[in-house]
């Protein structure tokens, strides 16, 4: 009898809180939803540019499962891989085949050789072109060696420092609430904006502490791959912080205990998570795809990607550090908005 | 803006309400400088609610507070406003000369006056000896003397105290009575709530409070002989409708 009193005052307490249900329900349907999008979109077809390569085998290669770009010169095709609008070309140089593929996910090389190999050992067996010679392949970025975490590992940091940052300061400014400290606070002349930049500053010193260890360590301790300046990384990683540490404090305003703090995390750490770059979106439908747009740390994953998969510097990743800053200062003022429940003034 | 009236506290129709909620039902009184002021109702009976308009925490849905001469809320008042909250609002993993030191820096307390203030708060609340240590060792009744301890720091002109000794011995107790009506002498006007009735017998007046209603309001005797009883709970009933 009496563990059927617990079941019963369990079962009131469940249906009274309408969030935690809600969460249960709904949360690993949201992540299943998002699971599928990921990995059963259409097919992935490499976008393939090619300069003056035979017709015949050219229109083989239309049919393999490749869309393909005829471009006029090698320099044409090679800016496009530069700028990624295509993920690999072929061409003829000096008499002999040669691919050059853009090279930053080992998954995706891995791919277009394959159907690259496959077209030529068709071509081969018909007979129609002779015994084709073996083309040279070349890398934009990376190289055959990439591995997996290469490719990765930049998004992994992003990840890391973001999660971590927004869940402790999310917590901390919620404890300032129920513990009553932040009605303390607003008995004094400090104004709300002083508050949200207090916070951002005192926790920026021990985010800025972790950016610093979280690259050192990825770079240094398990080798990941490094082409562009650390010192880029270390803003961008930095910055990723901030944002979460000022999307953590204001959306602690919508949570009444750290329970309902950590509820956030299936809501929007994890499809951050999934589209902010662990997963290609390529063969997402493109009306989906525009939701990475809405992802804080799809910038700071792609901003991490190019500089140290690709080398870039400054001029390739400075709209998405401008889209972090502005991110977070957003946030700090949604904040010192939603501060204005406990004190208008 | 500025009364030549002697008013510390001025409060003219004030409602609050909480969505369809009405905490506090036009209410109007005055506090006058230098009183002791209390506010004496059940858990419930929306104290807290008119002590945080008063703290300029809250603002009134209708009607006015003005404070001082001055309409409330207004963040310079902050200075002039001592404010003890019914939680101890105190950082538990800093010491208590940490939480001090922290709270006078948001009043620009700083060197040689802030040391001189902690030295003197910490005294009258008689935990001297335990300035080093840290918040979450001390007991209950401690944490609550660290509290006022806080709110006399930058000499308010006002002092609001919601349930201020809660949990405190009777002895402390009556020391920390004893030097309200020291700092009440000396000018300080002091608002204090209180369920507890014989704390209620030493304020100078009282404001009865229930349902967010004003019920009745003077001082203690004046209270007790106007209703012919013996104790500040027997007045209460009579005012609360259920006369014994």
């Amino acid at each position: 009898m009496r563990v059927r009193a617990l079941v019963i005052r369990i079962v009131r307490q469940f249906v009274r809180d309408k969030r935690t249900m809600a969460l249960l329900i709904a949360a690993p349907l949201l992540v299943l939803t998002m699971m599928y999008l990921v990995f059963s979109g259409d097919k992935y077809e490499p976008k393939v540019g090619v300069v003056a390569i035979p017709a015949p085998f050219q229109a083989k290669l239309e049919t393999s499962g490749m869309e393909i770009v005829a471009f006029g010169s090698i320099e044409e095709a090679e800016n496009a891989l530069a700028e990624r609008k295509i993920d690999a070309y072929a061409a003829i140089r000096d008499g002999k085949p040669l691919i050059k593929l853009e090279g930053s996910d080992p998954g995706k090389n891995k791919s277009i050789l394959l159907l690259f190999g496959q077209t030529m050992q068709d071509e081969t067996q018909a007979g129609s072109a002779g015994i084709l010679p073996e083309p040279s392949v070349g890398y934009l970025h990376g190289g055959s060696e990439m591995t997996a975490f290469d490719s990765l590992g930049p998004v992994f940091i992003g990840v890391f420092a973001f999660f971590f940052v927004f869940l402790i300061a999310g917590v901390s400014f919620l404890k300032e609430r129920t513990s009553g400290t932040l009605e303390r606070l607003l008995a004094t002349p400090l104004r709300r904006w002083e508050i949200v930049v207090g916070y951002i500053l005192g926790f920026g010193l021990f985010t800025g502490i972790q950016a610093v260890l979280i690259a050192a360590y990825s770079i240094h301790g398990l080798g990941l791959m490094m082409e562009g300046s650390i010192w880029l990384v270390l803003l961008v990683t930095l910055l990723l912080s901030v944002t979460a540490l000022s999307f953590g404090t204001f959306l602690s305003a919508f949570a009444k205990s750290e329970f309902q703090m950590i509820q956030f995390i299936p809501l929007v750490i994890v499809p951050q998570v999934f589209f902010s770059g662990l997963f290609d979106l390529e063969s997402m439908s493109p009306a989906l795809r525009w939701i990475s747009h809405l992802m804080p740390l799809k910038y700071g994953a792609d901003a991490l990607r190019s500089v140290m998969i690709r080398g870039e510097g400054w001029s390739v990743i400075d709209d998405d550090v401008f889209l972090l800053l502005a991110l977070s200062l957003a946030f700090m003022a949604a904040n010192v908005l939603a501060l204005r429940k406990h004190r208008k003034i | 803006m500025t009364h030549e009236s002697s008013s510390c506290v001025e409060i003219r129709d004030v409602i609050r309400n909480f969505g369809e909620k009405i905490v506090i039902e036009r209410i109007s009184l005055r506090v006058e400088r230098g009183e002791i002021f209390g506010l004496l109702g059940p858990s419930g009976s929306g104290k807290t609610t008119l002590v945080k308009m008063l703290a300029g925490i809250d603002e009134a849905t209708s009607g006015e507070i003005s404070l001082l001469g001055v309409k409330l809320p207004k963040l310079a008042m902050m200075n002039r406003i001592g404010y003890m909250a019914q939680s101890d609002a105190l950082y538990a993993e800093l010491s208590a000369q940490e939480n001090l030191s922290f709270f006078g820096s948001l009043f620009e307390l700083g060197g040689a006056r802030l040391k001189e203030r902690i030295h003197y708060a910490m005294k009258l609340v008689g935990l001297e000896e335990h300035l080093n240590r840290i918040v979450s060792e001390y007991s209950g009744g401690m944490k609550r003397r660290l509290s006022l301890a806080i709110a006399l720091l930058h000499e308010p002109e006002v002092l609001i105290l919601d349930e201020p000794t809660v949990g405190i011995d009777p002895i402390l107790r009556k020391s920390i009575w004893n030097e309200l009506e020291a700092l009440s002498a000396a000018g300080t006007t002091i608002i204090v709530t209180t369920h507890v009735m014989d704390e209620a017998d030493k304020c100078h007046r009282l404001g009865m409070i229930r349902d967010g209603k004003l019920i009745a309001i003077g001082s203690p005797t004046d209270l007790k002989t106007r209703t012919g009883s013996s104790t500040i709970e027997e007045a209460f009933l009579h005012y609360g409708g259920e006369r014994p």
